[in-house]
Parts: structure tokens; C-alpha cells; sequence
């Protein structure tokens, strides 16, 4: 049923992982696709963080910096973070609705590579995630946002972020396997998502807040990663938190890969 | 011919429950084997054991020769699946979901798009190909997932009760459709609730209870060991139903089964009404029923079993 194409020199192990990649690519568009026809869910991840951006930029911008010139500075790194630790729900959500529709047991039996349907949701997450950054930092520089580092500080930032988006996405696997259906995906991950959001550096800084909960605003790999982008994109210490920001991405990772992918192959073969 | 599925043994439990205890099953290369069963039987824990979604427990299938286990992507490539839910991506439209498939199993932009609209015109489903498939009727939802089981060209196909919760017209078009795809050589495994539909469509019917296969042949052996009729005879109070046992023993040979006032026996003899009626003349006996309808599953059941399909198990 598949047509191999003919690739002379390569070995039948290379030749799969090519058809693999190229069936995570098509499963990956298929995700975007969805989009195409459902113009609402752009809402989730393009209106939602311009929306907290405008929202926190002039309701506390006074309030908590003085100015909302000054407070940008401060939120606009703080709220790409917020939105891709947000956003990382739709993996679990996507991955959830295949589940209970029957639509990843379709692609189960097709001949194509076992590992392809996750890895086509996640990276079509991650062009999710990618297009929120971008998003909002076209939206902070129409409001006066100016880089305080380089084009490579930029970039480095979107990096470090993508690589965080994708380890917490592990989490928001396990949570879309073990789910009975989407609407407990988003209650569940949201409800759990937002005391680690808000108790974090992302929208005050931390020495406004009494020392018990400083203590653990400074362990959250949020804040460690709201202080790397501030870093990256604004200038001040960047070695430190975005050594913190890798060492939690490989903990999670290292933790909730290997756990989602057992449950999803438990859940499979319960039936 | 040679066997394009065979099962040895099956085994399968969730939990406490034994939903296959020792199926045996074979398919012959191009034919269709009907899977008949009520609700809970274990038809579709068998379709998924044979599209390699799900281990057994115990016992061993091969289909097209490969080993369920040992070799699932091999048998993957021989089988297209159509579940007993249809599993299209709601938010794309029908022809996404087309070349969706296509372009998984390797065909090329070109390709994938000719084929995907090659079967959106067989299946009727042109004039909605650009709209989101939950938008779709029952009946066009159902097609769309056969044609996306048929986008490779499999040369074996299952069908996990294809037209329960269909209109009967849909049902019928579903049931040609199905022909077709025979004619071509696709070997087809059908599940179903329906003894009309195994009875219409099957080579082979194997009936399947709580597990276990409980009879197997060809429709013809079945209808004649269950009668493809039923007559059913109503008693006007219960004193009368011993009498009424004995008119119908003696008719047809066998014993009727009762239920309430309710007697049923096969009746594949066209003579018999007109004999019962003469009988409960010269008896005097007055019925308040008398009835001749064609054979249900649940009659299957009750020739093979002495019992009925539970009723909440019955085909909703
Ligand atoms: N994933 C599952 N978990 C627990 N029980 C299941 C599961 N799948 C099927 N069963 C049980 O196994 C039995 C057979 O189910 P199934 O194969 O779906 O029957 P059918 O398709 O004939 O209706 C039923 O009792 C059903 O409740
Ligand atoms: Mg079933």
C-alpha cells in the first residue's frame, strides 16, 4: 500500500525514518490545516496573548513600574512566556480529541511510523508556538517595545522558548492520554497551568512579594525562563537563568517523555 | 483458495471481562465473511486483534499470510479499516481527509489529490468534497470513512458494523457499494447485528456470543437450521400453551421456544401456517396471533442457544 520512492544508497532503516519524517510533516499540515476551517482557534493562540499583553500593559503597567513604557520592557517577555506555557494545553487537547474520535486509531492502522501521529501533533505545536512569539513581539514593537540586545539575543530567546514549549508539551501529553475527553484536557491543564503561571516573575517582579513566596517564585522554571528572555531581549543576566530554563527542559523531558509514551501505548492496547 | 485471514484461538480480556475466549476464524481470499453478534459479543475486540490495534492475550492471527504480532506493518499494507465509529477528522473537509490518507501511504501531491476526488465521485461525495466533515450526514460520514479505507487500494478490507445507525436507503447504497468492492477481489470481514445484512452480503457467517463462535457456515446453512422464517403464535391465556407446544413439536419437529404467551419456531416449510391453522380449527383453540416474519439474530440466537439476545444488549 505505501509507494516507496526508490533512494539508491540508502539503507531500509534510513529509507523509514525519511518516510517518517515526511509522515510527520503531512500530519503536522493536517494540524494547521484544522485551523484553516476553525478561524476561532487562531483566537486561542494569536487574539488571547495580545489580549493579557494589552490588558496587564494598561491596567497595571502604572501601577506596578510607574509607566507602561518602562512596564513593557518588563511583560512582554513575561507574557511569551505566559502564552507558550498556555498554548502547550492544544497539544494535549489535539492529541485527546484523535484519541476518543477514533481518528488516531485510524492512523494506527495505516502502515506508517508509529511515532509519526505524536510527533506531527507536537511539531505542529511548535509552528503554533513559533507564530505566538512572533505575534507578540510584532505587537510589542508597535507599542514602543525596543530590543535592548541584538537580532542574535532575538533569536536565541525564541530558541530557548521553543525548547521549553516542547518539554512542557510532554506533560500536556500525559494529561491528553489520560483524559476521558478535550473539555477535561483544558480544565485540567489550565487549573494546574495557572498558579504555576501567575506564581512566578511574570507580571511583578520578585522582590515585591513577601520572602516565603520568593523562595518558590525563584524555582520556577517560569521565572527562570521570564528572566532569560528579559535577559535576551532587554539586556541584564542571561547565563544563569537560561541554565536553570535548560536544566528544567531536560528534567521534564527526561521525566514526562518517556512516561506519556508508555501511557499512550498502554491506553492503545487497552483498546 | 487459499485463507486470507485465519485465527487460531483468540483470547482477550479487559479487566474481568473475557471479551474473546478461543475464537477460531477463517477467510477465504476474496470472499466476505460476516461477523454476527449482539452487542458486547467481541466483534470489534476481534477487528482490532486483525488490524493489528490490539495484542491478544492468547492464540494467534495471520492475515495475507503475516502474523498479526510479528509482522503489523505488513499487515498493515494489505488492510484498509472502517471502524464501527467513523474516525474522519471533523474539522477538515472530505477530500482533506482523502488526501490526507493518501499522502501518508506515500503518494505524491498529484497523485493524492487524483485519487482522493477518483473516490469522492464513486462514493457520491463530490458536490460535498470542500465541506467540513462534521457537516455531514450519518450516511455521508460513513462513506467518507469507507473511501478513506479504500484510499490504498487494500486488498482487505474490515468493516465494523458499516450501516447500523443508517437510514435504510443508506443502508442499501452502503450494502452495493460493499458488492462492488468484492467483485474487484477485496477479501471483506463485516461485522454485524443484522442477520439480513450477513444473510445478503456474506459468503461465510460465523455467529459469535459472549466470546465464543457459537455456529459458522454458509447463510444457507444457518437459515436452514434456524429457518429463515419464524412463525409466531400468540396464546390467548397460558393454559393453552401446553396444547399449543405440542400442535407446533409435531408440525415442525421441533420444540418452540416460549416466551410469555408468546411461541416461535423456524419455519422454513411454506406448508406449515396452513397446517397450524387446521390444526387450531380442529382443536377449537383460538390464538390471539398468528404471525410469519423473517428470521432475526435474535432467532438465531434463540435455535442455538435456547436463549434470547439480551435485551439490553439488543441493536439500538
Ligand atoms: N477497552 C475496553 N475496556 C473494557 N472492556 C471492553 C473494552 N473494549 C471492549 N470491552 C468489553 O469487551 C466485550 C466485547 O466488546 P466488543 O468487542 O466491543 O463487542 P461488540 O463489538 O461485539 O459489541 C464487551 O463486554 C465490552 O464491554
Ligand atoms: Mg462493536
Amino acid at each position: 500500500m505505501t509507494q516507496h520512492r526508490d533512494r539508491p544508497g540508502t539503507d531500509i532503516l534510513t529509507g523509514r525514518m525519511m518516510d517518517g519524517l515526511q509522515q510527520t510533516r503531512t500530519l503536522a499540515w493536517r494540524s494547521l490545516l484544522q485551523i484553516r476551517h476553525n478561524p476561532w482557534q487562531l483566537g486561542d493562540f494569536s487574539i488571547q496573548p495580545i489580549l493579557f499583553l494589552l490588558l496587564f500593559l494598561y491596567v497595571f503597567g502604572g501601577a506596578i513600574a510607574g509607566s507602561t513604557g518602562e512596564y513593557l520592557r518588563f511583560i512582554l517577555p513575561g507574557v511569551i512566556v505566559m502564552n507558550m506555557v498556555f498554548v502547550t494545553v492544544y497539544v494535549g487537547h489535539g492529541l485527546n480529541t484523535d484519541l476518543t474520535k477514533g481518528v488516531f486509531d485510524r492512523f494506527r492502522a495505516l502502515p506508517i511510523a508509529r511515532w509519526a501521529p505524536l510527533a506531527g501533533r507536537i511539531v505542529a505545536d511548535l509552528v503554533k508556538q513559533a507564530w505566538s512569539i512572533l505575534l507578540l513581539l510584532a505587537v510589542g514593537f508597535l507599542l514602543g517595545f525596543r530590543l535592548g540586545t541584538s537580532v542574535t539575543g532575538l533569536l536565541a530567546m525564541a530558541a530557548l522558548v521553543l525548547t521549553l514549549a516542547l518539554a512542557v508539551s510532554w506533560i500536556m501529553v500525559l494529561v491528553g492520554v489520560i483524559a476521558r475527553d478535550p473539555e477535561h484536557v483544558q480544565l485540567f491543564g489550565f487549573t494546574a497551568l495557572f498558579p504555576v503561571t501567575f506564581v512566578s516573575n511574570v507580571f511583578v517582579p520578585v522582590d515585591t512579594m513577601p520572602q516565603w513566596l520568593q523562595g518558590v517564585v525563584n524555582v520556577n522554571p517560569v521565572s527562570n525562563l521570564a528572566d532569560a528572555s528579559r535577559g535576551l531581549l532587554v539586556g541584564g543576566p542571561v547565563l544563569e537563568p537560561t541554565l536553570w530554563s535548560l536544566a528544567w527542559a531536560c528534567a521534564i523531558t527526561a521525566v514526562f517523555a518517556p512516561l506519556s509514551v508508555w501511557a499512550l501505548n498502554r491506553r492503545l492496547m487497552r483498546g | 483458495m487459499s485463507d486470507a485471514i485465519q485465527a487460531r484461538g483468540l483470547v482477550k480480556a479487559f479487566g474481568v471481562t473475557r471479551a474473546l475466549d478461543g475464537v477460531d476464524l477463517d477467510v477465504r481470499s476474496g470472499s466476505i465473511l460476516g461477523l454476527l453478534g449482539p452487542n458486547g459479543a467481541g466483534k470489534t475486540t476481534i477487528v482490532r486483534i486483525l488490524a493489528t490495534l490490539l495484542r491478544p492475550d492468547a492464540g494467534h492471527a495471520t492475515v495475507g499470510g503475516y502474523d498479526v504480532e510479528k509482522q503489523p506493518h505488513q499487515v498493515r499494507q494489505l488492510v484498509g479499516l472502517t471502524g464501527q465509529y467513523a474516525s474522519v477528522d471533523d474539522k477538515l473537509t472530505g477530500r482533506e481527509n482523502l488526501v490526507l490518507i493518501a499522502r501518508l501511504l506515500g503518494q505524491s501531491r498529484v497523485e493524492a489529490r487524483l485519487r482522493a476526488n477518483a473516490l469522492l465521485a464513486e462514493f457520491g461525495l463530490t458536490d460535498a468534497a470542500g465541506r467540513a466533515a462534521k457537516d455531514y450526514s450519518g450516511g455521508m460520514r460513513r462513506r467518507l470513512d469507507l473511501a478513506a479505507s479504500l484510499v490504498g487500494r487494500p486488498s482487505m478490507l474490515f468493516l465494523d458494523e458499516p450501516t447500523t445507525g443508517l437510514d435504510p436507503r443508506a443502508r442499501l447504497e452502503l450494502w452495493s457499494l460493499i458488492r462492488r468492492l468484492v467483485s474487484q477481489g477485496t477479501t471483506v470481514l463485516l461485522t454485524t447485528q443484522y442477520l439480513d445484512e450477513a444473510d445478503n452480503l456474506a459468503d461465510a457467517i460465523v455467529v459469535i456470543d459472549r466470546g465464543q463462535v457459537i455456529a459458522a457456515g454458509t447463510p444457507e446453512q444457518l437459515k436452514a437450521r434456524v429457518g429463515a422464517r419464524s412463525l409466531v403464535v400468540r396464546a390467548r391465556e397460558a393454559s393453552n400453551i401446553r396444547a399449543l407446544t405440542e400442535i407446533l413439536l409435531e408440525l415442525t419437529g421441533t420444540r418452540p421456544t416460549i416466551d410469555g404467551l408468546r411461541l416461535t419456531t423456524p419455519a422454513s416449510d411454506p406448508a406449515l401456517v396452513p397446517a397450524v391453522v387446521r390444526r387450531l380449527d380442529q382443536t377449537g383453540l383460538t390464538v390471539d396471533e398468528l404471525m410469519l416474519r423473517s428470521a432475526s439474530l435474535d432467532d438465531v440466537f434463540l435455535s442455538i442457544t435456547g436463549r434470547h439476545v439480551e435485551p439490553d444488549d439488543q441493536a439500538s
